[in-house]
């Protein structure tokens, strides 16, 4: 039998329209553990460098994480991974919600879509029974609206939807896909799912999800729910508000937006107002939250409810999470009623709250700047929040200009030319950033903006404070219970930290400090990832009640796949790595890895050579960021480096293995 | 009249507006009630279900009742905030009018059991996981008449023999008697 996995993907063929359900080998589950390690498998083995994005071959993948439907609470992640039309890299956007568990009940772990349907259609998998139907009727319906309607259409209102809006059909290339509460909405995705055909994926399931040891597993889930009750009640002191408490950073719950609006940027990540929070704003705010909130919503089996439902006023009722709630009304320099009306309408089209506000911010400042010209604004109203509205209709039906914005900043500067590329300024790999400008460069976030291949620096940071304690006393009282870490060195790091003086950014953490600082942070995600778990109960906060320790037990008791921390961070690597593999054989390079020019104002380059050295040999990469043949060994991922060969991306004699190595090998 | 006897009313307070949606209760349900205990979960054979609409803010966790061998003479529809909801939506019982409350495998039907089952629990299951407080736990003692319970039993043991006939019922008592 197998645990915590059902053993089967679906395949689904929309070219010839043919579903099988396919038998998976749980070698790779021991390997790659499930959700995006088995994904990236997957997408190494069939998907060449020459797909492209938009090409039938492109996969496009929907699996949830391996203790997805288990009772571990807050497992509820769908990972969505296919080839970016925006970085043209492997893409792996997360939803948490309802869809994932429901998945499992039905008896799949996946759902892997192949070639492209001539017609709109829609997935609809009822447990066994599973069939492509015709959605030409929800051709340019909401995404929100379609789900509903899905659901009326089957009379199955128990159906988990996950479903894009018009701005996915017609290949905005930072569609998301969304469901409910959740979206999937980093590097267009949505996209993909356009391009092949899919409307909406419909699941229910009402089977079993059976785990190894039930008795140790439900122990494991009870001392994780009463942590959560713990830190409910003991937030933890000397940080601002949303990274005192676990989940996602409760934007719904937080009336006290200073620290956002005055040190994220405004407009196209460039204004700054650092006097912009006063009583009036916060009693304004205030009052427009609590006129268009109804509740606080959680996901699947979770107490967190990082969520809410919001109803603008003559709006229909929307669900809403984390920070989109400011990225449209600071792009458009606005205010909360804006940013919720704004946000409402984007959910329906099915567009990134991150990306398309600033590719809005973007547009207007080229207009401004006179690089576009009326000419490419016929009809565009003059106050600046119906330009927004304007600016939105047009890119999710790519009209006009809408046509080359709907292709991100970065490929609409290069189309505009003109200069247009110094405005397309806050990407990293061709992709929109948090909007952050700030003064000192710290060694830690240099390394994750620079390395990160989740793209987002919320998808890799976590767990280790984002700045110092100025108080030796309170970092003293910070560690004190700080069992978390995976090794009792951290806790020095963070003591040694101070905020100004010898022990402070650029140079302190050092170089090798943070590189273990960044290794540990992103291996927290990557196990996530691949279990399903919210970043929000584990990777993300600080102090979160899953973690190295508990994770190898997790794993074992709900899969009953041995695990010990050594061979778990062993299997994140190896799936990290081929994360990383399959993007160097897509071109990626050194050369890309680098945060927005202008991120900070005082920059090192020669310590930031240094810190992309030193962590690239942590990894086990050469000094390009390519895997070497000794790591790849060493994972057991030696098909990789012979394509790598095959390849000309590295040569037969770059990291041969070393005598001493090889010995070292045999010995364990 | 009969004579008086106390006994222990077992109630779960459900607080509409502090749930959530999360259906951890469901799992929980599902898990504590699998042979072997926990070695499964799957909240279609939970006992609790939540009815949950977010669009339109119904949040109704459902108990399974009572079995009922026939359905009920007439339907009910509720429409709430303009949306029609399934005919007999909010009702808690096990019917053959639908599959609600019944195994999905076996179509055996479902009843919240107070998670009665040993070892005895301090709290129900899905009161203990609702961390948020939307369900609540509460004993409380009351005086009751004999005669009233007499009452009760008859209605039981209608629907049992409406079940299983009156013969086999009989057998189960004597057989149950034996064994004491
Ligand atoms: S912590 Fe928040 S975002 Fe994460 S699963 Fe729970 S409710 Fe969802
Ligand atoms: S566990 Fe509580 S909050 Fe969650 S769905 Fe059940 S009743 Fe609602
Ligand atoms: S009290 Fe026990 S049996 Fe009843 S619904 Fe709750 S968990 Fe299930």
């Amino acid at each position: 039998m197998r645990y915590a996995e059902t053993g089967f993907n679906l395949e689904i063929d929309l070219t010839r329209g043919n579903i099988e359900r396919v038998e998976t080998d749980p070698r790779d589950t021991e390997l790659y553990l499930g959700g995006l390690g088995t994904n990236a498998k997957i997408l190494w083995d069939r998907v060449p460098p020459e797909v492209e994005p938009f090409s039938p071959e492109n996969l496009l993948i929907f699996s949830a994480g391996l203790l997805c439907g288990t009772p571990a609470t807050g497992c509820n992640r769908t990972i969505v991974s296919t080839i970016s039309p925006q970085t043209e890299l492997m893409a792996f956007s997360m939803m948490g919600g309802f869809w994932a568990p429901e998945l499992k009940y039905a008896g799949y772990d996946k759902v892997i879509f192949r070639g492209k349907s001539p017609n709109l259609v829609y997935l609809w998998i009822n447990n066994d029974k599973v069939e492509i139907r015709d959605a030409s009727h929800l051709q340019g319906k909401g995404a929100i609206e379609t789900a509903e309607l899905i659901q009326d259409e089957l009379n199955e209102p128990k159906a988990q939807v996950a479903a894009i809006g018009l701005a996915g059909e017609n290949r905005i290339y930072y569609a998301s896909i969304e469901q409910g509460r959740s979206s999937a909405s980093r590097l267009g995705v949505g996209a993909v799912m356009g391009d092949k055909g899919i409307k909406a994926i419909a699941v229910r399931g009402t089977k079993d999800i059976n785990v190894a040891e039930p008795a140790e597993f439900i122990e494991l889930c009870n001392e994780v729910l009463e942590y959560i009750k713990f830190r409910n009640e003991n937030p933890i002191p000397g940080v601002m508000t949303i990274l005192k408490g676990l989940g996602s950073p409760q934007e719904m719950a937080t009336h006290d937006e200073k620290w956002h609006t005055e040190n994220f940027m405004w407009g196209n990540a460039r204004v700054r107002r650092r006097d912009f929070w006063n009583e009036e704003i916060a009693k304004e705010w205030k009052e427009t939250m609590e006129s268009m909130q109804t509740r606080l919503i959680s996901c699947y089996n979770c107490p967190m409810k990082c969520g809410a439902t919001i109803t603008p006023t003559g709006q229909p009722t929307y669900m809403m999470k984390c920070f989109s709630k400011l990225t449209y009304t600071m792009a458009a320099m606005s205010d909360l009623e804006f940013g919720f009306k704004i946000a409402g309408l984007a959910q329906e089209y099915g567009v990134d709250g991150y990306s398309t506000p600033q590719v809005m911010a973007f547009a207007l400042e080229l207009y401004e700047n006179g690089i576009l010209t009326d000419d490419d604004f016929p009809g565009m109203p003059s106050d600046n929040e119906g330009r927004f509205y304007w600016l939105l209709d047009r890119i999710v039906r790519r009209e006009g200009i809408g046509d080359v914005l709907a292709n991100g900043t970065y490929w609409a500067a290069q189309q505009i030319g003109k200069g247009a590329e110094e405005y397309a300024h806050n990407t990293i790999k061709k992709h929109e950033q948090l909007p952050l400008k700030l003064s000192m460069l710290n060694p830690v976030y240099f390394l994750m903006y620079s390395t990160g291949e989740k793209i987002n620096i919320t998808q890799i940071e976590g767990q280790f404070p984002q700045a110092p304690y100025p108080k030796r006393e309170h970092r003293e009282a910070f560690v004190k219970d700080w069992f978390q870490v995976p090794d009792e060195k951290f806790k020095q790091y963070f003591l040694d930290w101070e905020p100004r003086g010898e022990n402070s950014n650029p140079y302190y953490p050092t170089v090798q400090m943070s590189c273990d600082i960044v290794d540990w942070q992103e291996r927290m995600h990557y196990i996530d990832d691949a279990l399903g778990m919210c970043s929000g109960l584990s990777s993300f906060p600080l102090k979160p009640p899953y973690h190295m320790h508990n994770y190898p037990k997790f794993i074992s008791a709900g899969a009953g796949i041995e695990m010990d921390e050594d061979k778990l961070t062993q299997a994140a690597k190896r799936y990290r790595t081929l994360v990383r593999a399959i993007n160097i054989r897509r071109g990626m390079r050194r050369k890309d890895e680098k945060p927005p020019e202008d991120h900070w104002k005082k920059r090192f380059p020669e310590l930031e050579k240094e810190l992309l050295d030193t962590y690239y040999k942590l990894k086990g990469w050469n000094n390009d960021g390519i895997p070497t043949k000794e790591s790849l060994h060493e994972l057991g991922l030696d098909y990789v480096s012979e394509d790598f060969v095959e390849r000309g991306i590295l040569s037969d004699d770059e990291g041969t293995l070393s005598e001493e190595t090889s010995t070292e090998t045999e010995k364990k | 009249m009969g004579e008086k006897k106390t006994k222990i009313v077992k109630t779960i307070k459900i607080d509409a507006d502090l749930c959530n949606g999360c259906r951890a209760c469901e799992v929980i349900c599902s898990a504590f009630h699998a042979t072997p205990k926990y070695s499964s979960n799957n909240p279609a054979r939970s006992r609790i279900r939540v009815i949950r609409d977010p669009l339109r803010d119904v949040y109704v966790p459902v108990y399974a009742g009572e079995y009922t061998a026939s359905e009920c003479m007439g339907r009910d529809k509720y429409v709430i905030d303009g949306k029609e909801y399934d005919e007999c939506a909010f009702c808690r019982a096990s019917c053959p009018s639908r599959d609600l409350f019944k195994e999905p495998d076996s179509g055996l039907p479902l009843k919240c059991d107070m998670c009665e089952d040993d070892p005895p629990q301090e709290e129900p299951l899905c009161v203990q996981w609702c961390i948020t407080d939307a369900l609540t736990y509460e004993e409380r003692e009351e005086e009751v008449e004999e005669e009233v319970e007499q009452e009760e039993m008859e209605i039981g043991l209608e629907a049992l023999a409406d079940k299983f006939g009156l013969d086999k019922i009989m057998d189960t008592v004597a057989r149950m008697s034996m064994k004491d």
